[in-house]
């Protein structure tokens, strides 16, 4: 009988990036087709994250430690090994989902890049890094060290020009490549060239390998898109296709489903918070909320969603609607009647769909009715109510007439945007077309001129 | 002076008129017509040197000479009336110098060589990778002093004097020195563009077959002024310290060229004018108040004997450099200024791709009737252009010569004497020598692979069955037999004519040129299959009739608007 050891050890994180496949070729791997699905959730997860961190304009390093960080919360497993299969898998299976249309093969191609490029850095010996260059034929010499002397001085003359760098040492690894190997490097005048070699700085090469591997990787998914609609799609129509279709049409563009991590608040956060950030819609919902101790359905829906995903738990949610309501109709009945409303929502009951936070334009066009507080207040409030509101956010007078103007002309969004660059005293470029990205964008701003908070 | 006396010869307003005035713009000169035009290409233009120059060694006395290569070359003329010629290619030098001599261009461009000659280019599709496409092209660059304009204030437009002349001279030092020590190429033709500028034709072989985003690369390395008349600064030289190549090229060429040159023959700070277009590069309003301050009070009083120009240079490099480098955007403004006033402005899009049609050494310009010489990039200084020969002076040397005893070449006789002589020395001999090692050193490696192959034994049988024929033809014939046997032998030896990826021309199964041995477009020569030696499909049996001339083509010229000939 084979004794197999437990291995509940975490993986570290060089085991989690220290082998970097290519994706050169599919894998003669045997999947079961719950992995199938799975795997590739996990890695879109991953995909997903990076793209929401680029979109918020994250610098180099953030990236780094995001794309490490998704890594190692979505792709762990005990063993590196499995990691690795999972890893290829994945791979190959968001292959086949988004080489569809051009816009998915778009998007693809550029999380699998910038994923690529994260990890390539993120490899801890420069063996690794060399490995992987070799795999993709840069079978660039390393500079030996007389010959660096020779040069030292004019790589640290680059190195300045670049600015930003540190100054290369003897430690240093510099490769001597063919000049017209490295077009973007020439171009920019980063690199000492002499007699047709440039001399590539090691962090530098890492942008060569990542341009081969998104070329590489571009024609590949044209291919996979050939074969898919040829052969594929036909074969699968009863096993794979249905996931790989289903796939793709989740998670389109950000949807604040879920939680961000400056964004996450707490119960006590909850009404200092409301009053420095929280749009128009749901500061009256929230204000409603504790006058009544009570909201009615379409309250709940907006605000509820709205909470989840500024980053509460469900836990935190049931507790904070718990107090309110059970003021009016007590506890007992607000967890016969109410709490499963909340479940629900958090995707914890019934179809467990994780319902996603109402967008302006959904909030704009609902219709709310008596005793109902939902709706948007520059749509749905009249001049006299909108004014004492916005009054009492803290809007003064000029920017008052102006966002009054914008809400007789029906212009809701601008208007909000408006009351946000009033209150915040700074613009709002994008303008408002979520409620939760004004919470995010206000967060943003309090904090980058508090960062203590 | 009229045609009729040119050919007379014996007119002593020939021989006296051979002085060059500076010729005046929008007339044209003394002594360009057809009928001048026509004997220059009779007797002095250098057609045996050209093809001799963009054959590159193939010139069929060796068995690993691509026979081809000379026939996919691109020319085009433009002719009296405007009326332009694209695609025309010629497959040996007679067929060329007929050609030029019956249609007598007045403006001659040399284009790329594509994958296929150019006269059957309707055969292949236009859409699709390797349909009609540039395999090798010089790479060049050009250099046009009307790009200064807003830096020189002795001439404009079309105009050229010995006192802005310099800054082409600038030019052709510091790209010179960066090609051959950076770049480390070593065959560069510089050539006189007939009015106004330079060409730089850089003819190794490597250079010929980088690709257009290999090129835009280089053309952006030699980039530094980035402006237009909207933005006041142009040059930003930004980081702690130069690039290695900008250093050398300051401290070598452009600080002594602007300080004791350029300063004093554009009087660069003599008059408001001129000194408030230095001032708005420097970013510091208490500096340039002071110094304006100081030039408007002592505009009419010069207490030294100095030059004005090299006293306010020298009072505003003080201010500069004194020690408030800390601001930023100060610290590199003297440099700064000086490149912006003496770095080489190119013509991006002539470098960037490799399709861009470029005029051929010794042409007549049409508006000045000087030749496009060859320039010696060690001796530009030297280089005059109100002193190159004009197509007048030859002719009238030519006839005078006619006195003299008979010698082979007409061109001996004449004052284009030296610039043949020069292009012979100092560029083709080294060039040729270079290709015949190559095309030596390739054929070997062939050999030596098919060597190492069963199939070689019945290949090397053939080769004497077919030398027995002769000529080009067997040669046309023995490709086509290695290509059968070399499918199944490696390839190796002979680089791919695709720069930066070779192992991927073994696996590109599309048609490259004649000599990768891939199978062609249209299943001709791959394995298995004959075609015959010209194996071309006629347009009739591909069923195409599209005409390729395509206005998105960044080298197409509408006939009517090419009435401007330019230098």
């Amino acid at each position: 009988m084979e004794i197999v050891r437990s291995q509940k050890r975490a993986p570290a994180v060089a085991d989690v990036v220290s082998s970097l496949p290519l994706y050169r070729s599919a894998p003669e791997l045997q999947v079961r087709l719950e992995d199938f699905e799975l795997f590739a959730i996990d890695r879109l997860r991953v995909l997903k994250g990076i793209s929401d961190g680029l979109s918020r304009g994250k610098k180099p390093d953030e990236v780094e430690t995001l794309v490490r960080d998704l890594w190692k919360s979505n792709m762990s497993l005990p063993q590196a090994s499995e990691v690795i299969k999972k890893d290829i898998i994945s791979h190959f299976v968001l292959r086949l989902v988004y080489c569809r249309t051009e816009e998915l093969r778009k998007w693809f191609l550029s999380m699998e890049t910038t994923l690529f490029r994260y990890r390539f850095r993120l490899l801890e010996s420069s063996e690794a890094q060399r490995a992987v260059m070799a795999e993709f034929d840069l079978p660039y010499k390393a500079v030996s060290h007389a010959e660096f002397e020779n040069v030292k001085e004019k790589l640290i003359q680059v190195a300045r020009s670049i600015g930003g760098q540190s100054v290369p040492n003897a430690d240093t690894i510099f490769y001597k490549v063919p000049f017209e190997e490295v077009p973007e490097l020439v171009a920019g005048r980063r690199v000492f060239i002499l007699k047709g070699y440039a001399y590539v700085a090691m962090n530098q090469v890492a942008s060569l390998v990542v341009t081969r591997f998104r070329s590489h990787l571009s024609k590949a998914l044209v291919l996979t898109n050939r074969k898919w609609t040829s052969t594929i799609r036909e074969r699968e129509t009863d096993r794979l296709t249905p996931i790989v279709e289903s796939l793709s049409t989740s998670y389109l563009g950000p949807d604040y489903s879920q939680p961000r991590e400056f964004a996450e608040i707490s119960l006590k956060d909850i009404d200092q918070v409301a009053k420095s950030s929280f749009p128009l819609c749901m500061r009256h919902l929230f204000e409603k909320l504790r006058e009544d101790h009570h909201l009615k359905h379409g309250g709940r829906m907006q605000f509820g969603l709205f909470l989840k995903g500024v980053g509460l738990k469900l836990d935190d949610a049931l507790a904070f609607w718990k107090s309110e309501f059970s003021r009016k109709v007590g506890a007992e009945r607000f967890d016969k009647e109410y709490a499963y409303g909340i479940r629900h929502n958090y995707g914890k009951e019934g179809k467990r769909t994780d319902y996603t936070p109402y967008s302006c334009q959904k909030i704009i066009s609902s219709t709310p009715g008596v005793g109902d507080h939902h709706g948007c207040p520059f749509r749905h409030f009249s001049e006299e109510n909108l004014r004492a509101a916005l009054g009492k956010m803290g809007v003064g007078n000029r920017p008052m007439e102006d966002v009054m103007d914008k809400v007789r002309n029906r212009h809701y969004q601008l208007a909000c945007t408006l009351t946000f660059e009033a209150v915040h005293g700074s613009s709002c470029d994008a303008g408002i077309n979520h409620p939760n990205q004004y919470f995010i964008d206000s967060q943003k701003l309090l904090q980058k001129n508090n960062p203590t908070s | 002076m009229t045609g009729e006396e040119a050919e007379n010869g014996r007119d002593d307003m020939l021989i006296d008129g051979c002085e060059a005035e500076p010729p005046q713009e929008n007339t044209v000169p003394d002594g360009f017509n057809a009928n001048y035009l026509k004997v220059y290409y009779g007797k002095l233009f250098p057609h045996y040197d050209m093809f001799r120059w963009l054959s590159y060694g193939n010139d069929g006395k060796h068995p690993g000479c691509d026979q081809s290569y000379f026939g996919r070359r691109e020319f085009s003329f433009t002719l009296d009336n405007d009326i332009y010629l694209r695609f025309q290619s010629f497959n040996s030098a007679s067929e060329m110098e007929k050609s030029i001599n019956e249609k007598c261009p007045f403006k001659i461009d040399i284009g790329p060589v594509y994958n296929v000659d150019p006269a059957k280019r309707h055969a292949y599709a236009q859409g699709g990778d390797n349909g009609f496409t540039p395999m090798e092209r010089e790479l060049i660059f050009d250099v046009d002093i009307t790009d200064y304009d807003d830096v020189r204030y002795c001439c404009s437009g079309a105009d050229v004097c010995l006192d802005c002349w310099p800054l082409m001279t600038v030019a052709i030092k510091v790209i010179d020195a960066a090609l051959r020590d950076d770049f480390g190429f070593n065959h560069i033709l510089w050539v006189y563009s007939g009015r106004r500028g330079v060409h730089c034709w850089v003819c190794d072989g490597k250079a010929r077959r980088l690709n257009n985003e290999q090129r835009a690369a280089i053309a952006d390395y030699f980039r530094v002024y980035k402006g237009n008349e909207n933005s006041h600064k142009k040059v930003s030289l930004t980081g702690q310290g130069l690039h290695p190549f900008l250093a050398r090229s300051y401290t070598e060429v452009l600080k002594q060229f602007f300080e004791e040159k350029l300063l004093c023959s554009q009087k660069l700070f003599s008059n408001e004018e001129r000194f408030e277009k230095i001032l708005e590069m420097i970013p510091d309003e208490s500096i340039t108040s002071e110094l304006r301050g100081k030039w408007q009070e002592s505009r009419r009083s010069s207490t030294s004997k100095d030059d004005i120009n090299v006293v306010r240079w020298g009072q505003l490099k003080q201010m500069l450099q004194s020690g408030r480098q800390k601001v930023q955007g100060l610290r590199r403004c003297v440099e700064e200024i000086v490149f912006s006033y003496a770095y080489p402005r190119l013509d991006m899009e002539v470098s960037k791709h490799m399709n861009h049609l470029l005029k051929a050494p010794f042409c007549i310009h049409p508006k000045t009737g000087r030749v496009c010489v060859p320039i010696d990039p060690d001796r530009c200084e030297e280089f005059d252009p109100t002193t190159v020969p004009t197509l007048s002076k030859l002719l009238g040397e030519l006839n005078m010569g006619v006195l003299r005893s008979e010698g082979n070449d007409e061109w001996d006789k004449t004052s284009l004497g030296k610039s043949v002589r020069y292009f012979r020395s100092h560029f083709l001999q080294p060039l040729l020598k270079s290709c015949k090692e190559e095309i030596e050193s390739s054929y070997k490696a062939k050999l030596q692979e098919s060597k190492n192959s069963l199939s070689c034994i019945a290949w090397s049988l053939e080769i004497i069955t077919l030398e027995s024929f002769g000529g080009s033809k067997s040669f046309a014939l023995l490709k086509e037999i290695r290509v059968l046997h070399l499918t199944s032998c490696r390839e190796g030896g002979k680089t791919s004519p695709k720069s930066g990826t070779g192992q991927d021309a073994r696996k590109d199964r599309k048609s490259g040129t004649g000599y990768t041995g891939s199978p062609k477009k249209g299943g001709r020569g791959g394995k298995y299959t004959w075609a015959g030696v010209d194996g071309y499909y006629s347009q009739a049996e591909i069923g195409f009739e599209k005409e390729p001339l395509d206005a998105k083509d960044p080298n197409f010229e509408d006939p009517e608007d090419d009435v401007v000939v330019k230098a």
